[in-house]
């Protein structure tokens, strides 16, 4: 029996739920699938929200998903300390729900971008990157038109200041994000958000850039077993 | 029946790269002594009833809530004549 359960979401218009299911069943976790329109978690000892275009990005990415049923449910379990990884849209949806500080904006150069993206890990004390050194780096997968993270003054520099900017663009900024910025965590550690797509990079045969993606996985395998 | 009008516009502080790239189109197209162009959205909100002042702050709120995200946009309320 696995001791491992992570849902994945999908909402409407969600496309990297089949690949995020594989990844985290490639790394001997079980894959919950769940619904925008669930009211439970089902149980799961962490989620994961995966990128796409949910309700067709209308509004703003994220903002109607931010209301979906399943979010009642979620957005109190993260606070409460539930591991939750938000790639992409996931990301964007995170920051609607205010789970994190600041927001995702249109790329400065309005172009959609589509590369393998080097990142560099600069928080290895998360949930999801205990398995990466601080200063790795690493490659990943970016798509996304709308990706630049921008917050407050203030917040920026909390955010830096408490080390909780995770991860950073390096060999050129895709989308004109502050500070390079990547990815990010809350204060406990436990909800990570970030642009790139670890999801899209856990196995050669797809053609990924790299395998670099699989430690997000066995980072949250290895806390929940040890649980 | 009223009508409220909801305005979203981007913080000062937040770039506007759509608004840019029309501010670099207008000269091209002949328009000048165009300073700068910021992009924002426009709700119309039908009101069942009147824009009274209870109705008016429950839009304030539904702007609040979903149609601006206050972390990088601000917002007005307004009922058209």
């Amino acid at each position: 029996m696995s001791a491992a359960r992570v849902g994945v979401v999908t909402f409407p218009g969600t496309l990297d739920d089949q690949d995020a299911a594989r990844a985290v069943r490639l790394a001997g976790a079980e894959a919950v699938p769940l619904w925008h329109a669930d009211r439970d978690l089902k149980g799961v000892d962490a989620v994961f929200l995966p990128g796409g275009f949910s309700y067709g990005d209308y509004l703003r990415c994220g903002a109607i998903s931010r209301f979906a049923p399943l979010m009642d449910a979620l957005v109190p379990a993260a606070r409460d300390g539930l591991p939750v990884l938000g790639t992409c849209n996931g990301f964007q949806i995170l920051c609607e729900a205010h789970l994190l500080p600041g927001a995702l904006t249109r790329n400065q150069g309005l172009h959609y971008v589509c590369r393998d993206q080097r990142v560099r890990v600069e928080n290895a004390g998360t949930a999801w990157t205990a398995e990466y050194e601080a200063g790795q780096e690493i490659v990943l997968p970016v798509k996304h038109g709308e990706g630049r993270f921008v917050a407050d003054a203030h917040t920026l520099e909390a955010l830096e200041g408490e080390g909780r900017v995770v991860f950073r663009y390096l060999g050129g900024n895709p989308n004109g994000s502050l500070n390079e910025i990547a990815g990010i965590t809350n204060e406990a550690g436990n909800v990570v958000g970030l642009m790139p797509h670890p999801e899209h990079a856990v196995e050669e045969l797809t053609g990924a850039p790299s395998v670099d993606g699989r430690g997000f996985f066995t980072s949250i395998l290895k806390k929940l077993v040890n649980a | 029946m009223a009508r409220v009008i909801v305005d979203v516009m981007l913080k000062p502080e937040i770039l506007d790269p759509q608004g840019q790239a029309i501010t670099r189109a207008l000269p091209r197209l002949g328009f000048s002594g165009v300073a700068d162009v910021r992009q924002g959205k426009r709700f119309e909100v039908e009101l069942d009833g009147p824009a009274d002042e209870a109705a008016i702050s429950d839009v304030r709120k539904m702007a609040e809530t979903l149609l601006a995200n206050t972390v990088i946009e601000d917002f007005t309320v307004r009922v058209e004549d």
